[in-house]
């Protein structure tokens, strides 16, 4: 029970409270580039969910079993050349070169795999699939899932990873496509000849990120309804 | 090559401002947001970002006639990498409180547009000396912009200007400015700003040349 709470609270953390967008500010380039239209700024919101999920995965995985300190994979690699058994190992310095390759890597075998398989849903984003991997969002995914396993301690499992990559994509979406929306309606406003495009939607932006800021503190009343729901 | 590529002076002046990378390319918007709340932080990044961008643009310089097409870009993300993880770590061991403020977003330099867009616009193609000149103008530029950010939001934000106080005490501080919402506000009226500020310049200069051209025929 108590994990099925920290997840929907990771979930919600990721999703609403701590937009990736509107509080960490990553992701803005595809935010600002993408946005002119629903559909296409669904489908990229969709695209960097599916990604960052698959690089949270695979960050995952190398981050606990070779990069963290006291891995144990160079340990035992380590034990098996004759080393010092009581010696910590600790690569972590590897970890933003190892990151930055997985995600081009697995943007590009996500690249050429829905190319072969779905070719109608390659062409509906196909442009924008390279240029994620550019987009902070992702990095920054897998750099808060490297934070969470620094402390030996409390490690966090796969599950919790997972669930705080697609949150931030679902957050990233959520952001994407309301500010797609907005934008289609500012087409028809009168705004000032000086601000209009990237000027016009940072100031919507910044209004989106007042009232994002109103989600702060919702999690302790998610926390205590989970725990009347499910005693 | 139809077209001639531009010198080392004409690249370090373009970066400086008329190819600003924050005001007029948009590039590298990530590190301009989340770290402007005050100039100290600004700073750090911006010298931050100029290390990684002259020592990356240097290297692949050096290294362009061995570059093969498809396979640039992964080259690209590596060699910054591992320069971001020099600094990064620099910082840790010198400057740690700062280095614990910035948090992800030193990381997060390996994939500011700016960098990249410099390495394969000017470094993979010209020499090691305009490739240099270009990466001090552009971080010059970039910390320009930064500097312009920070400065509206401290002073704004808490009466301060690099930590020192510039406004009198009375002054009630702007909680938003420093919060995430200033960011995005302050950097939107700032873009306007600059825009129309080079739209009018533009006018009085057309202005100028129209009277120039009317005073040569009589």
């Amino acid at each position: 029970m108590e994990t099925l709470t920290s997840l929907i609270l990771i979930f919600i953390g990721a999703a609403l409270i701590n937009n990736f967008v509107l509080h960490y500010f990553v992701g803005i380039c595809p935010f600002l580039g993408v946005s002119r239209r629903v559909d296409t700024a669904f489908g990229m919101g969709c695209a960097v969910t599916f990604v960052i999920s698959i690089s949270a995965l695979l960050n995952w995985t190398a981050t606990y079993f070779v990069l963290r300190p006291g891995a144990p994979l160079p340990a035992w690699v380590w034990q098996l050349a004759g080393g010092n058994p009581e010696t910590q190992i600790d690569l972590s310095v590897l970890s933003y070169i190892i990151y930055i390759f997985v995600i081009a890597s697995s943007v590009q075998f996500v690249e050429m795999y829905v190319r072969k398989f779905f070719p109608s849903l390659y062409r509906s984003f196909g442009v924008y699939l390279p240029l994620i991997t550019t987009n902070c969002a992702i990095l920054f995914g897998s750099l808060e899932i490297m934070k969470r396993l620094q402390d030996p301690t409390k490690l966090w499992g796969l599950h919790e990873a997972l669930t705080l990559a697609v949150g931030g994509g679902i957050g990233f979406t959520i952001a994407i496509s309301l500010m797609a929306g907005i934008r289609e309606e500012l087409d028809m406003a009168d705004v000032p000849a000086p601000l209009k495009g990237a000027g016009i939607a940072l100031i919507v932006a910044g209004i989106m990120a007042m009232g994002f800021m109103g989600f702060t503190g919702v999690e302790k009343g998610v926390a205590s309804a989970i725990g009347a729901l499910l005693p | 090559m139809a077209r001639e590529e531009p010198t080392a002076l004409e690249r370090f002046i373009n970066g400086v401002l008329p190819e600003n990378p924050i005001y007029r390319q948009l590039l590298g918007m990530c590190p301009v947001l989340a770290v402007t709340s005050a100039m100290k932080p600004a700073m750090t990044m911006a010298g931050a970002t100029a290390f990684v961008l002259i020592c990356a643009n240097i290297v692949i310089s050096l290294m362009r006639s061995l570059l093969k097409p498809h396979l640039r870009i992964l080259v690209f993300t590596l060699t910054i990498a591992t320069f971001v993880t020099i600094a990064d770590k620099f910082l840790a061991a010198y400057v740690y409180e700062m280095s614990k403020q910035l948090g992800p977003y030193v990381p997060l330099i390996i994939v500011n547009c700016l960098i990249i867009s410099r390495c394969e616009i000017c470094a993979s193609k010209q020499s090691v000396g305009v490739a240099a000149a270009d990466a001090v103008g552009m971080s010059l530029g970039f910390a320009l912009a930064l500097a312009s950010i920070a400065t509206v939001r401290e002073i704004l934000g808490s009466g301060m200007w690099f930590g020192l106080r510039v406004l009198p005490g009375s002054w009630p501080g702007w909680g938003i400015m420093v919060l995430p919402p200033g960011a995005f506000l302050s950097l939107g009226l700032l873009l306007g700003a600059a825009e129309w500020v080079s739209r009018k310049r533009a006018r009085t200069n057309l202005w100028r040349t129209v009277r120039m051209l009317w005073s040569w025929r009589r």
